[in-house]
């Protein structure tokens, strides 16, 4: 909403300069979000005097002006109006002015090879009037040579962001009231009118009675006999002011009583409406040209304002051009309405239009201020066009659905901590136009009908606090208690991964929820993808699946940028369906190209397998799940290299999934073209990580330390290549778990000497006494118990 | 009895000549194997007369005991001159660089929910969750904005599907509902998330992250969430003081509403808070309106209290001076690295929020 100091002080007295305007509104809750010049650009316009206009010597119509505009030399400007002549005073817009009428902005030009600083401008082109023909003529002396030639755009405006419960504000007076209500002024008592009104207006009005009717008064009146024109210059100032364009003092008028009133007007040209006006409801199909020059194509049960050849308008949002006002018009009737808020919404929703009326409507307009917006609106048309007025005519009512609202002073003191008279209650209501009435300790309260806002006692607890001042809140510092823990044991989780991750060098990345679902399909088992119905673009079209779309994606920008060697990580939510609650927490970690470059002390290799199955698997353990626990399986998914990728799970290899790692697929790399051949990544599932019933340090056993020497073997086999090493190593392990310690594989290998389809595996075990120190024999029956449980299950051979 | 004197400048003599490890064996057996000198030397005193064994016996004993330091000395010093020697060898160019090693990073928006987090854990608050997709009910209705309300123009939102009941949450604030719905008061809790809006630009992103705090008890009026935020700021800011103005505005989820603005001024092209003339609105916040306790199932003649709702990524630009929303999330591995924290930087209450 935009208005000025000048405008306010039509509706209030007040000493108080534009600075304390503008801070007390921001302090009421009607913040004021700039003060500017209404248009700093029209201060370039300058009244200059053509000294002399001489015929462009490579052009007829074409003339050279030396052009006297205040300052020390003379400007030279081609000039192509007819009436540029010697002498003549007129407006210079120098290079960097922004001429209205296109927006254009001037710069210094070579016209048919003369140089030309600046323009000379027509009244067209200033948005002036609609004269196109030559630049414009002024009346003037030479003292006035470098004036500005907008005299009052030095005033500035204040825009101030009005909240969406506040309809009454959109309008000068609104704001006024408030102000005078916070004690920065009077508020002024509206002019009462006296015009002579005799005659019937000759157009009949009805609103049809139906189901879903948008309309519900219809005021209205005929003036006959105007002579529309340019407005004058303080109609045409305060319309600038808004950034409006001036029209005629019809439309001026109008535009002019719904920034002053809030209270949308719309004047139609009464001589083109077809006998009557009837307000009824569209029917699909029905169309017509609207004062933006747009054809909208309606749908059923729009407001529509009609007459007996079609739809002239839409009720509350906009006008159509049939009949639309000109200069040429002489009869017109003026419409002052109260459409529902619901409707307009729903109808401006449907054709995409948004117009200041209608952006008032869908808020909520005074449904008492019909009479008064038709008599400021036809006053100001009489003063500048002339013509007679007929009486009014209303058609319609509403239900005054307000209600009195019990108001207990106590109440306001338990919300807002803070004391308040029933005095100073009273006064401030009143002064916001409540009615009012103490009914023992509470106070009956009315509110005004232009607040729909105000509905129960809180609200009006808002409005008491806000026009006291927030700043008379107490401060009541903080208890510092807790009711219940800060982190559930998934937040914790959570926490504690993000943190395990980053510190094995992945860089945490944030990245849309949404993304490409060309990208996600690679990566996703669902059988529908999760579509958005209004994506921002067709490349962040689905809900992620995935963690891997986004890093990929975000990885592949990076490596592009020859930034190979990533470490990205990102924990969050991917989706599995179109519910609330239909997703789940994951970690997705990617790692691509090299492990070490070129480098004096290591050997260049590459990230591989290994290195993204020991950053899961430790992730995992600092979790809290230790590696005992872990179940390695080559089990996979699509978008993983088949043999080099693999599943961790909890216990066993049918247990629940904890994360799932590998080289992902090459013909997604390629697909992505990711430009680089190793792309490793895994998958936690958060979700599946169990919450132990005792915390980690109750789960510990005593600890217990061995005197005992710690003996290692090693050992070697010849055996069918079908066997995992993980396999062999749980079969060693189970010939005496309390023994055996760990086992560990030294030596993997295929080739030379060893028969195709066998491999060659060492391994040491090491044994870990409790009670005694092993003798050689110990150490023989427990080597003799793994080489032959190894036989047996697997029909190795012990290689020598 | 043999002149001991004599044997002992004879021994030292030989030990003098000893220039190696092998020389060193081989004098060691002269003096000491199983016919070496000294060990011929106690053969004898059983030979020898009761009263002359004692003397000969401490004599023997003190040459041995010499002999043997003499010889310890003569090996430590070749110990000494064969370090000495691989030292002499084993210098390198110590400012060669080690071997690969990765650092790992957070994200600032990660950073600063633990930070948050840290600062309401302190005055009691507890973090609840809620679901990213949410239906119309949880995100617009029952936090009392009806459909064809302006206010839901205020929201861009995401659909996921054509009735326009299953969105994206364009606010945490659904979590109060949730949190209210599912348990019973007094609640305290703050909730951050994703929440997206259908608005893309340099100061917009689709999806951003919000931090929702809700205070439901018998009796918490305007003064405790004044106090809160006023506590919050300072903490999360790290300052003494700092300047805060709560001004009118409206959801309508609130009622009273307000906005808060905090100080700040330009120095050296740095923006810092706390003082100066400018304002900067941080945050929303307000007294629950009694028809969202209603709809959560809470009696709002009994209970009362306040909520809020920061924007965390504006946190984040606003501390750590950050000035481009957008490359949050294009996850540029160098925006990344500059702006990310140390893994190990945890915030805590006794450590300092930050570094």
């Amino acid at each position: 909403m935009i208005t000025s100091l000048s405008w306010l002080k039509n509706h209030l007295s007040t000493k108080a300069n534009l600075n304390q305007i503008s801070e007390r509104l921001t302090e009421i809750g009607l913040e004021v979000e700039n003060i500017k010049s209404s248009n700093e650009n029209l201060d370039n316009f300058i009244v200059c005097k053509i000294v002399k206009a001489q015929k462009h010597p490579n052009a007829d119509k074409l003339k050279i002006c030396d052009v006297d505009t205040g300052s020390e030399n003379l400007v030279k400007v081609v000039c192509g109006a007819q009436n540029a002549r010697d002498g003549l005073f007129t407006v210079y817009a120098p290079p960097g002015a922004v001429i209205p009428k296109n927006n254009m902005k001037l710069k210094t030009a070579k016209i048919r090879g003369i140089e030309s600083h600046g323009m000379l401008c027509s009244g067209h082109e200033l948005e002036q009037s609609s004269d196109k023909e030559g630049i414009i003529e002024l009346v003037k002396k030479e003292k006035n040579i470098g004036d500005k030639y907008f005299k009052n755009s030095g005033e500035k405006t204040l825009d101030i962001a009005i909240t969406p419960n506040r309809p009454d504000c959109l309008g000068a007076r609104g704001i006024a009231r408030d102000l005078a209500a916070s004690g920065l002024g009077q508020l002024k008592k509206q002019p009462s009118i006296k015009i002579s009104q005799k005659f019937k207006s000759p157009i009949k009005v009805s609103i049809k009675k139906e189901k879903n009717q948008g309309c519900a008064i219809f005021g209205s009146v005929y003036i006959k006999n105007v002579q529309n024109k340019e407005s004058p210059d303080w109609l045409k100032k305060r319309i600038v002011s808004l950034g409006l364009k001036p029209i005629s003092a019809i439309v001026d008028a109008t535009n002019y009583v719904m920034f002053d009133l809030n209270r949308p007007l719309h004047a139609y040209d009464a001589d083109k409406i077809n006998e009557e006006i009837i307000v009824r409801n569209s029917k699909k199909g029905e169309s017509f040209e609207a004062l933006d020059n747009k054809k909208y194509l309606l749908q059923n049960n729009m407001c529509t304002i009609t007459d007996k050849t079609g739809v002239l308008g839409l009720g509350g949002i906009i006008g159509g051009t049939r009949s639309g006002t000109e200069f040429s018009t002489k009869n017109i009737l003026l419409e002052s309405a109260y459409f529902y808020p619901s409707r307009i919404r729903k109808t401006s929703k449907i054709l995409n239009i948004d117009t200041d009326a209608k952006y008032r409507f869908e808020r909520g307009i005074d449904p008492n201020s019909i009479k008064l917006g038709l008599e400021l609106g036809m006053c100001i048309i009489l003063d500048i066009c002339g013509g007679e007025a007929s009486k009014f005519s209303i058609v319609g009512k509403i239900k005054d659905e307000r209600k009195t609202i019990e108001l207990d002073p106590k109440k306001f003191y338990q919300t807002i901590g803070l004391s308040i008279t029933s005095a100073e209650i009273k006064k401030i209501l009143l002064s916001l136009g409540c009615v009012i009435k103490m009914s023992g300790n509470k106070i009956k309260v009315l509110p005004p009908t232009w607040r729909p806002d105000i509905k129960q006692d809180i609200d009006l607890i808002e409005e008491l606090i806000r026009i006291k001042g927030y700043d008379k809140v107490p401060l009541i510092n903080p208890e510092k208690e807790n009711i219940k823990d800060t982190l559930n044991h998934k937040q914790k989780l959570f926490h504690f991964a993000q943190r395990s991750v980053a510190s094995k060098g992945y860089i945490e990345s944030v990245t849309w929820s949404f993304t490409d679902s060309k990208i996600d399909n690679h990566f996703s088992e669902l059988k529908n993808e999760i579509r958005l119905s209004n994506p921002i673009s067709s490349d962040l079209n689905v809900l992620r699946t995935s963690l891997y779309s986004n890093l990929i994606i975000s990885a592949k920008k990076n490596i592009h940028r020859n930034f190979e060697d990533l470490m990205l990580f990102e924990i969050g939510p991917v989706f599995n369906g179109k519910e609330p609650g239909a997703q789940s927490t994951m970690i997705g970690a990617v790692k691509t190209g090299k492990h070490s470059r070129k480098n004096w002390i290591e050997k260049e290799r590459n990230f591989d397998v290994f290195d993204i199955k020991n950053d899961a698997i430790r992730t995992l353990n600092e979790i809290g799940i230790s590696s005992s626990n872990i179940s390695v399986s080559n089990k996979s998914k699509k978008w993983y290299h088949p043999g080099r990728s693999g599943l961790l799970s909890l216990g066993s290899p049918s247990g629940p999934e904890l994360a799932y790692f590998g080289e992902i697929h090459p013909s997604v790399v390629k697909k992505m073209d990711l430009r680089i051949e190793n792309v490793l990544g895994f998958e936690i599932f958060l979700d599946n990580i169990p919450e132990t019933r005792k915390k980690i340090r109750e789960k510990k056993p005593q600890f217990v330390i061995s005197d005992y020497q710690k003996v290692v073997r090693d050992f070697a086999f010849v055996i069918d290549e079908k066997y995992s090493s993980g396999e062999i190593i749980n079969l060693v392990k189970k010939v005496d778990d309390k023994l055996i310690k760990h086992v560990k594989i030294f030596d993997v290998y295929q080739g030379d000497n060893i028969t195709q389809g066998k491999k060659s595996i060492a391994f040491n075990v090491t044994l870990e006494p409790k009670d005694k120190t092993l003798s050689e024999k110990d150490i023989d029956q427990v080597s003799k118990k793994i080489i032959s449980k190894v036989q047996e299950i697997t029909g190795a051979t012990l290689r020598s | 009895m043999e002149n001991l004197e004599r044997i002992q400048s004879d021994i030292l003599d030989k030990i003098k000549n000893v220039s190696d490890r092998n020389s060193y064996e081989k004098i060691k057996t002269e003096i000491f194997g199983k016919k070496g000198i000294i060990t011929e030397l106690f053969k004898k005193i059983g030979t020898l007369e009761q009263n002359e064994r004692k003397e000969y016996a401490s004599k023997l004993n003190f040459l041995k005991t010499k002999v043997n330091e003499i010889l310890e000395k003569k090996i430590e010093s070749f110990d000494q001159s064969e370090i000495n020697k691989k030292l002499k060898n084993e210098k390198i160019d110590i400012t060669l660089p080690g071997r690969s090693y990765f650092s790992g990073k957070i994200h600032p928006v990660s950073q600063v929910i633990d930070e948050v987090t840290s600062i309401f854990s302190e005055i009691g608050f507890s973090v609840e969750e809620g679901p990213d997709i949410e239906n119309e009910y949880y995100n617009f209705s029952a936090l009392n904005t009806p459909e064809n309300h302006p206010a839901r123009d205020m929201h861009d939102t995401f659909y996921l599907d054509h009735s326009k009941d299953l969105l994206l949450r364009t606010h945490t604030s659904p979590v109060q509902i949730r949190t209210m719905i599912k348990s019973k008061p007094p609640f305290k809790i703050i909730a951050p998330g994703r929440t997206y809006r259908h608005d893309s630009d340099q100061t917009h992103s689709p999806m951003f992250h919000q931090l929702e705090g809700l205070h439901i008890d018998k009796n918490i009026n305007m003064g405790h969430l004044k106090g809160c935020l006023y506590y919050f700021v300072k903490k999360f800011f790290e300052v003494e003081k700092v300047k805060i103005r709560f001004r009118p505005s409206h959801f309508p989820f609130t009622e009273p509403s307000a906005e808060v603005d905090i100080g700040y001024k330009i120095e050296d092209g740095k923006i810092k808070i706390g003082d100066g003339d400018k304002w900067l609105e941080i945050l929303g916040c307000g007294m629950v309106h009694p028809n969202v306790l209603k709809n959560a199932k809470v009696n709002p003649q009994k209970y009362q209290g306040y909520a809020f709702g920061v924007g965390i990524d504006r946190l984040a630009m606003l501390k750590y001076g950050i000035n481009d929303l957008r490359a949050f999330f294009e996850s540029d591995i160098r925006w990344l690295e500059f702006y990310g924290f140390d893994p190990l930087d945890v915030p805590t209450n006794y450590r300092g929020l930050s570094r």
